[in-house]
């Protein structure tokens, strides 16, 4: 009796040293990332670490926007993010609910078509994107960097996948009522894909508001660089401002770790929903 | 793979509003028998469906054409070319895939992205199935352990680069410190040809786990607990209970997250691009590197392209290889 408890408490305490230290590989990179924000670049790079240091300010923070047009890029990240956030769900909720609720010729067709899309990786499409959007003289404005990203089969087939297990009778209980098509899916199934429709929406927040490489490609003037692309200002030929990098960065992730502490909820249920039901 | 059994019935419903008969409850349920004016009202609602339908999916279908299938055929068009934006494109057949198979830097290129893809797929899956087991059990204490694993899926791939470059920096970055406070050699990380590659794999894999965690957590979580139950009853060690009930029954969602990982593995460039650049001595320059050095650095469209058309045959043959062996050992189980 009494092995089997010591062989119980040496189970769990093996079990919370691998979950400890497991948890400090993940947090240890945010927190020197805080730290060496806030400190002052001569104290950066010293050996042994400085982690209490009397020089801690927020200097950096400003400096930031001074050596930079960091506030112009946060603007640009958050515009184009939200703008394709918003037109995505907006556009996708449509046709996901035309696919699955509407009868018109051609729908298996035009779902399959929509589907293989999935398909197409974004590195092929990379050369021919940058060439159309440079003859429609789109290169270095919001088009280039909005209206590319808003088409989006996953996003249109999660919503299909929803809509159509909505139940029935709720709709046919709106058309006797006298409901049109366009009624019953701005008054009835709208209001129900919320949840889908808030995991969706910190998917594809998120997905624009990291994306790097086609903003790289589209943008070259200060002004419409998004801010992955703009952490790179502060990387120089004579050596890293790394203080600077590191505040930058931070900045950079506070809306995103803002949306994840706020609709955790939401951001587990969309990588759930990307895993699942395969 | 995505349709689940629920996504066959759009094949069924048609008949249902076709057949007058069976259909239109709603036409039904207005009143008695109104024969032709009933018919007319059907048609109406065909008309307006249709209508309603095409309206409802012309944005998302004129984006789709516009921005995702003709750039697709694109590629394979210009990667038949020699275009390189000075002169103007003349088509020169397969010379550019004959050229690729004679490159040695296109050879190496393919390798690092080989190196990479085995080096990061197994180890991302081992590591969040890991701790998905080590979370199996719903406490308190696992939401919060969970929370921090799930923290760096916030920060995107290339901030990961960056602050990991800070971390691996050769003179007196955070985990040289570390080192030499431990008494071990301190390493050149990024530096350095020997561990350039594991440099850029650590904020990869330390990013995506928590994300893939989540995944598998969800599949576990989903296997009955009869199951369980049963299997321990019977004498089994709860090792055993996962060799022999969770994993067999985690194996779509194992598939799933394989695949994935390859995808995203043969197709990185973010952290790359900013700890690296390729180097030093090409021992990351992975494809899509290249790719992009070859089309935004030297303007030969052309080549580039042809490659970016390679390298989608890669990876869909490989996802191709990667299902038929996923089928085949479903359906010996």
């Amino acid at each position: 009796m009494k092995i089997e408890r010591t062989k119980k408490a040496v189970g769990v305490g093996t079990w919370y040293a691998a979950a400890l230290l497991l948890a400090l590989v993940f947090a240890v990179p945010f927190l020197w990332m805080f730290l060496s924000a806030l400190k002052p670049a001569n104290e950066i790079f010293v050996n042994p670490p400085i982690l209490i240091s009397s020089h801690y300010s927020l200097a950096n923070f400003g400096r930031v926007f001074q050596q930079a047009p960091f506030g112009r890029y946060l603007f640009n990240s958050f515009v184009v993010s939200a703008v394709v956030t918003v037109a995505g769900l907006i556009f996708h909720s449509m046709s996901g609910y035309a696919l699955a609720r509407l009868e018109f010729p051609g729908r298996n067709f035009l779902f399959i078509g929509i589907l293989s899309t999935l398909m197409v990786p974004f590195y092929t499409i990379l050369i021919p994107l940058a060439v159309i959007v440079r003859h429609l003289g789109w290169m270095n404005t919001y088009w280039a960097l909005i209206i590319p990203a808003i088409p989006h089969a996953f996003g249109i087939f999660w919503l299909r996948q929803f809509f159509l297990g909505l139940p029935r009778d709720l709709e046919d209980a709106a058309r006797i009522d006298g409901a049109s098509r366009v009624g019953i899916f701005l008054f009835v199934a709208l209001p129900l894909a919320r949840p889908v429709l808030a995991a969706l929406a910190v998917f594809f927040f998120l997905a624009n508001w990291d994306a790097f490489l086609w903003p790289l490609i589209a943008t070259s003037r200060p002004e419409m660089r998004v801010v992955q692309v703009g952490i790179q200002a502060y990387t120089g030929e004579h050596g890293n401002a790394w203080e600077l990098i590191m505040a930058a960065s931070l900045i950079a992730i506070l809306p995103t770790l803002f949306l994840f502490f706020l609709l955790q909820r939401f951001i587990v249920a969309s990588a759930r929903m990307t895993g699942l039901k395969g | 793979m995505p349709t689940s059994p629920r996504a066959n019935k759009p094949g069924s419903p048609p008949e249902k509003g076709a057949g007058l008969g069976s259909g239109a409850p709603a036409e039904r349920a207005r009143g008695p028998v109104r024969g032709p004016a009933s018919i007319r009202t059907v048609d109406r609602d065909r008309r307006e469906q249709a209508l309603v339908a095409y309206l409802f999916l012309l944005p998302d279908v004129v984006g789709l054409l516009f921005f995702l299938a003709l750039p697709m055929l694109l590629a394979v068009v210009i990667g038949f070319t020699n275009w390189n934006v000075v002169t103007a494109p003349q088509f020169i057949g397969l010379q550019n895939f004959i050229r690729m198979a004679t490159d040695p830097l296109f050879a190496a290129s393919l390798g690092r992205t080989l190196l990479y893809t085995v080096s990061f797929v197994p180890t991302v899956y081992l590591f969040s199935l890991g701790m998905a087991v080590l979370l199996t059990r719903r406490s308190r204490s696992n939401v919060i352990f969970r929370t921090i694993y799930f923290m760096p899926v916030a920060m995107s791939l290339l901030v990961a680069g960056v602050t990991w470059r800070f971390l691996l920096d050769p003179n007196a970055g955070l985990v040289n410190m570390l080192l030499g406070a431990l008494h071990l050699p301190k390493l050149q990380w990024a530096g350095s040809v020997q561990t350039a590659m594991l440099s850029v794999l650590i904020p990869a894999i330390w990013k995506n786990v928590g994300y893939f965690m989540i995944i598998l957590l969800a599949g576990i979580q989903d296997v009955p607990r009869e199951y369980i139950e049963a299997a321990l009853l019977d004498g089994a060690s709860p090792l055993q209970v996962y060799r022999h009930v969770i994993l067999p029954l985690l194996k779509p969602v194992s598939f799933f997250v394989v695949v994935i990982l390859t995808i995203g593995a043969l197709q990185t460039f973010d952290q790359i691009y900013v700890m690296t650049r390729g180097g030093p001595a090409y021992a990351t320059h992975t494809l899509l590197i290249y790719i992009y050095e070859k089309a935004f650095k030297e303007w030969k469209l052309g080549y580039a392209a042809a490659m970016s058309v390679a390298l989608f045959a890669l990876i869909f043959i490989l996802t191709l290889i990667q299902m038929r062996y996923f089928r085949a050992d479903e359906r010996r189980d």
